[in-house]
């Protein structure tokens, strides 16, 4: 995929089929350490340790209208190409955690993209997911800024009448989502 | 710098207005957002087709997303649910054509021919 931002979205989608209803995405950009990491965690229904250790594999999928899933096979590409790893940590009615890493400078990194479209674009998906998502960015001064942006504060605010996905409110948070990632210069 | 103060003003506004459209038709445009339909280029689709039913302020239609249909090398996939009407699937949707699917099927009635499922088999 051309955008790490398009895997994020691709990735989260598996936990919405695993019906989690909370999603909390971390992804930190540590510039001494040289490193990106995209945490996923999800409180969806998790996986059987047989079918973890087959995750990996393309033809490994529980869906029923093709023979092959492609998400994480390609999330695992792409890091291996960057020096990174994707791990994987599953476990029944529980939930799922995916942890992506990849060297940030590395010359075939993808950039990570337009996270304010991947963003709207889950909320779109599924309203009744929340959504925790933050971002830090570790600067080679070893200054440390975040931005974080969560679904259950703004439902807070809106109460139960008004959805996630009304226009209005879905321009606010593409505001405020593009304000946030900009004041702390992340997102390459 | 965005505040919460703006959400609380959003919601007043919005819970006014949102009593005057109970009366949704229901058309239902879906848009396919699995791996391959991301990979094709879905997001973009998916978000042309929310901000022009926002532009044109289609209250009555709602806008959605399914998984994979198995039809993957037609991705990305577009369905428009019109009520009494049977389901049209439009086959490699780009921007430009989810504009003129809402335009014209969603709001005029008119099928676009050309992006439906039958004329790419043809
Ligand atoms: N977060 C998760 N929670 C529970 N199960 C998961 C999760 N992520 C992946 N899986 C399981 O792993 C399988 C493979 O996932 P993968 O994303 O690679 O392919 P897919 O979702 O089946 O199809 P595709 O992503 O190509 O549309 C899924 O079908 C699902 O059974
Ligand atoms: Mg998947």
């Amino acid at each position: 995929m051309k955008e790490l931002s398009l895997h994020i979205l691709d990735l989260v989608q598996n936990s919405i089929a695993a019906e989690a209803t909370l999603v909390e995405l971390s992804i930190e950009e540590d510039f001494i350490k040289d490193l990106l990491t995209i945490d996923i965690v999800d409180n969806g229904k998790g996986m059987s340790k047989e079918f973890l250790q087959k995750v990996k594999d393309p033809f490994v999928t529980s869906r029923t209208t093709r023979r092959v899933g492609l998400g994480v096979p390609l999330m695992l590409a792409a890091c291996k190409q960057c020096d990174g790893d994707l791990e994987i940590s599953s476990e029944l009615n529980v939930g799922t955690r995916l942890k992506a890493y990849f060297k940030h400078s590395h010359i075939d990194r993808v950039p990570l993209g337009n996270m304010v479209e991947t963003m709207i674009s889950l909320i779109l998906c599924s309203t009744y997911t929340d959504y925790l998502y933050k971002h830090y960015i570790i600067s080679k001064a070893a200054e440390t800024f975040e931005f974080c942006f969560d679904t259950r504060e703004v439902k807070q605010v809106l109460g139960d009448d008004i959805a996630l996905s009304e226009p209005d409110v879905l321009n606010w948070i593409k505001d405020y989502i593009t304000e946030g990632l900009s004041n702390i210069g992340g997102g390459v | 710098m965005k505040s919460i103060k703006e959400l609380e003003e959003i919601r007043k506004k919005t819970l006014d207005t949102i009593n005057i459209r109970r009366d949704r038709t229901g058309t239902r445009i879906v848009v396919g957002m699995a791996t391959c339909g991301i990979a094709a280029g879905a997001r973009p689709v998916l978000l042309t087709v929310m901000d022009e039913v926002k532009k044109n302020n289609l209250s009555d239609v709602a806008v959605a997303q399914t998984g994979c249909i198995g039809m993957c090398r037609l991705e990305p996939l577009v369905e428009v649910y019109r009520p009494g009407e049977d389901k049209v699937t439009y086959v490699k949707v780009t921007s430009a054509k989810a504009l003129r699917i809402v335009n014209e099927h969603v709001m005029q009635g008119k099928i676009v021919d050309e992006y439906t499922i039958g004329a790419e088999d043809k």
